[in-house]
């Protein structure tokens, strides 16, 4: 890239960051409420998949379906579609001992991970896993991490 | 050339997980692949998650499940018409586990804690609601829990008592938690026990730590030409997950090799501090303990005998002592391998049979794939989502091969016909 087009480029991202702000902020204002919630469903799934991939993806594997005996299936079982506070809490706290998913039982630790990932991934990674693997659930929100953690404090 | 035998799959008959696969992606069959001359046939199939395998004097097949059939969890595979297939299978035993093995007329199985014992009277186990209890009280901690059993002309049983840990962290597998010196886990974990094989209700204090530094081993074997014990450990995972600075996803789908250790007394292979980089061929100081990837220690430990590709999960060893196989497999090692998990989200591999020459007790030559195919297709290799998964291998009296699969509980017989 010769001098002057990387000049051009910077001098456009300073003149095009207020203009999107401002974007945001009116589209954020004019459009109604489910479209907004489908658009933060959207971005919450996006940044939860990357979240999987760094943190989950290892164990549970590309298609969610887990390792016999070892790491559960994160499909279309009750731990990952029922009550978002145990969900929440297997996140934050780990597990230790063998479960029992679907007849099938899995004895591999799962790490705590609440000094490493914030209230928003783990809400992000949450919400990815329960919209993919052919789960269909509702979103979980960075605040409903943040209650379950300031209650298992 | 390739020989092959197009094997059909009962779907009625698995585990859920598999079942979900079946249904939804995977094709009925698989196909085994041998050298030239062998022939592989169906022995058993449908018995679930079939470990360990044992074949008696007579010739029947005992197979120890990790998860309970009809009630049971020890089956005796009889071949009455001598077809080559077994057609009549009695169950006993009611605690789920992976061990079995037979010697000097005692059938030995294990649970997650304990080991067992069955007088063989004749052809049939003489009492099978009432074994002996021989050992007792071992560590099971929902991690490496399966106690591996071997036995050696002298008396004594030799169970694997695996960590109960990854790499021995203060918070297992967890980012940014440091390994711990000296690894606790070591003192009733992480190695050999030796026991007697006679002697009812021992426990710890009435062991002793054969060999320790070793994570998990599932495949052990007595060489009865070398008169040693060989195992093969599964190698630490998660390099990349734990240290994304110092691994990339493939480095840790490669690394740290799985190795194959010949033991002695006191023998010590490393475990938690080092693990075995197969492409530097060095010993490598663990990254929970200090290391970068490249700095070596465990000068102490001692050296694999065999380095295969990281996380195949060598699940079952024998070395062959019949007079069926062509010369150059006799006192040669067969490792089953069970299929990886850990190389995701690089494609897993394994799900085979290995064969590693050997002469005057050492390697004589590279380990080579001797059975392939039990997962089904490459995708199903890729993706992990294998049809069966080679866990068991065990030496029949005409000196054909059996390997048992603990996916579905299929048991194959591998033959040598010649060209």
């Amino acid at each position: 890239m010769t001098r002057i087009g990387k000049l051009t480029l910077i001098y456009s991202c300073f003149l095009l960051l207020p203009a999107m702000a401002w974007t945001q902020t009116k589209k954020t204002t004019t459009t109604s409420k489910s479209a907004g919630t489908a658009s933060s469903l959207k971005s919450s799934i996006t940044r939860g998949k990357q979240v999987y991939a760094e943190q989950c993806l290892a164990c549970h594997q590309v298609d969610g379906l887990g390792v016999p005996h070892m790491n559960p299936p994160l499909s279309k079982t009750k731990w990952v579609l029922g009550n978002k506070e145990d969900l929440i809490k297997v996140v934050l706290k780990g597990l230790n001992t063998e479960i029992e998913v679907d007849g099938d039982t899995y004895s591999n630790v799962m790490p705590p991970h609440e000094s490493t990932m914030s209230d928003q991934q783990i809400a992000d990674v949450l919400t990815y896993i329960r919209n993919n693997f052919g789960n269909k659930a509702s979103q979980i929100k960075e605040a409903d991490v943040k209650a379950v953690r300031a209650k298992t404090k | 050339m390739l020989s092959t035998v197009f094997v059909t799959a009962h779907a009625g008959d698995t585990t859920k997980v598999a079942k979900k696969d079946l249904s939804e992606n995977n094709p009925p069959d698989v196909a085994i692949k041998t050298p030239t001359g062998f022939t592989t046939a169906i022995y058993a199939d449908g018995l679930g998650s079939a470990r360990h395998i044992a074949v008696n004097d007579n010739g029947d097949v005992y197979v120890k499940l990790a998860k309970k059939k009809d009630g049971k969890t020890i089956y005796r595979l009889q071949d009455t018409n001598n077809d080559g297939k077994a057609d009549k299978m009695t169950g006993f035993g009611d605690y789920t586990g992976t061990g079995i093995a037979i010697k000097n007329g005692y059938l030995y199985a294990s649970s997650d804690e304990e080991v067992f014992r069955y007088k063989i009277d004749g052809d049939h186990i003489a009492n099978p609601d009432q074994p002996e209890k021989i050992i007792t009280g071992l560590l099971s901690r929902h991690e490496h829990e399966s106690k591996s059993i071997a036995l050696d002309n002298d008396g004594n049983i030799y169970v694997n008592i695996g960590a109960y840990s990854n790499a021995c962290q203060v918070v297992d597998r967890t980012p940014g938690s440091p390994g711990m010196k000296p690894c606790p886990i070591l003192d009733s974990a992480g190695g050999i026990w030796q026991f007697k094989a006679d002697k009812q209700n021992q426990t710890y204090g009435d062991g002793k730590r054969y060999a320790t530094g070793l994570r998990n081993v599932v495949g052990l074997d007595w060489n009865t030409s070398t008169n040693t014990l060989f195992v093969m450990q599964h190698g630490r995972d998660q390099l990349h997950t734990l240290f994304p600075k110092m691994y990339d996803d493939k480095q840790s789908a490669e690394l740290p090799a799985e190795c194959m250790y010949e033991l002695h007394d006191g023998s010590n292979c490393g475990w938690p501090y080092i693990y075995y980089d197969q492409f530097q061929n060095k010993k490598i100081l663990a990254p929970e303990f200090g290391g970068d990837g490249k700095k070596t220690a465990g000068e102490d430990a001692q050296d694999p005998v065999v380095a295969f590709p990281g996380h195949l999960a060598p699940n079952a060893l024998l070395f062959y002592t019949g007079n069926q196989f062509p010369e150059k497999y006799k006192n040669g090692a067969f490792i089953a391998f069970h299929g990886s998990w850990n190389r995701a989200p690089e494609p897993q591999q394994g799900f085979y049979v290995v064969f590693v020459p050997f002469k005057d007790g050492k390697p004589s030559g590279k380990w080579e794939v001797f059975a392939d195919g039990f997962a089904g297709s490459p995708q199903q290799v890729a993706s992990g989502r294998a049809i069966h998964r080679p866990c068991g291998i065990a030496q029949a009296k005409d000196g054909s091969i059996y390997i048992s699969d603990d996916n579905k509980g299929t048991i194959w017989k591998i033959s040598y016909k010649g060209k």
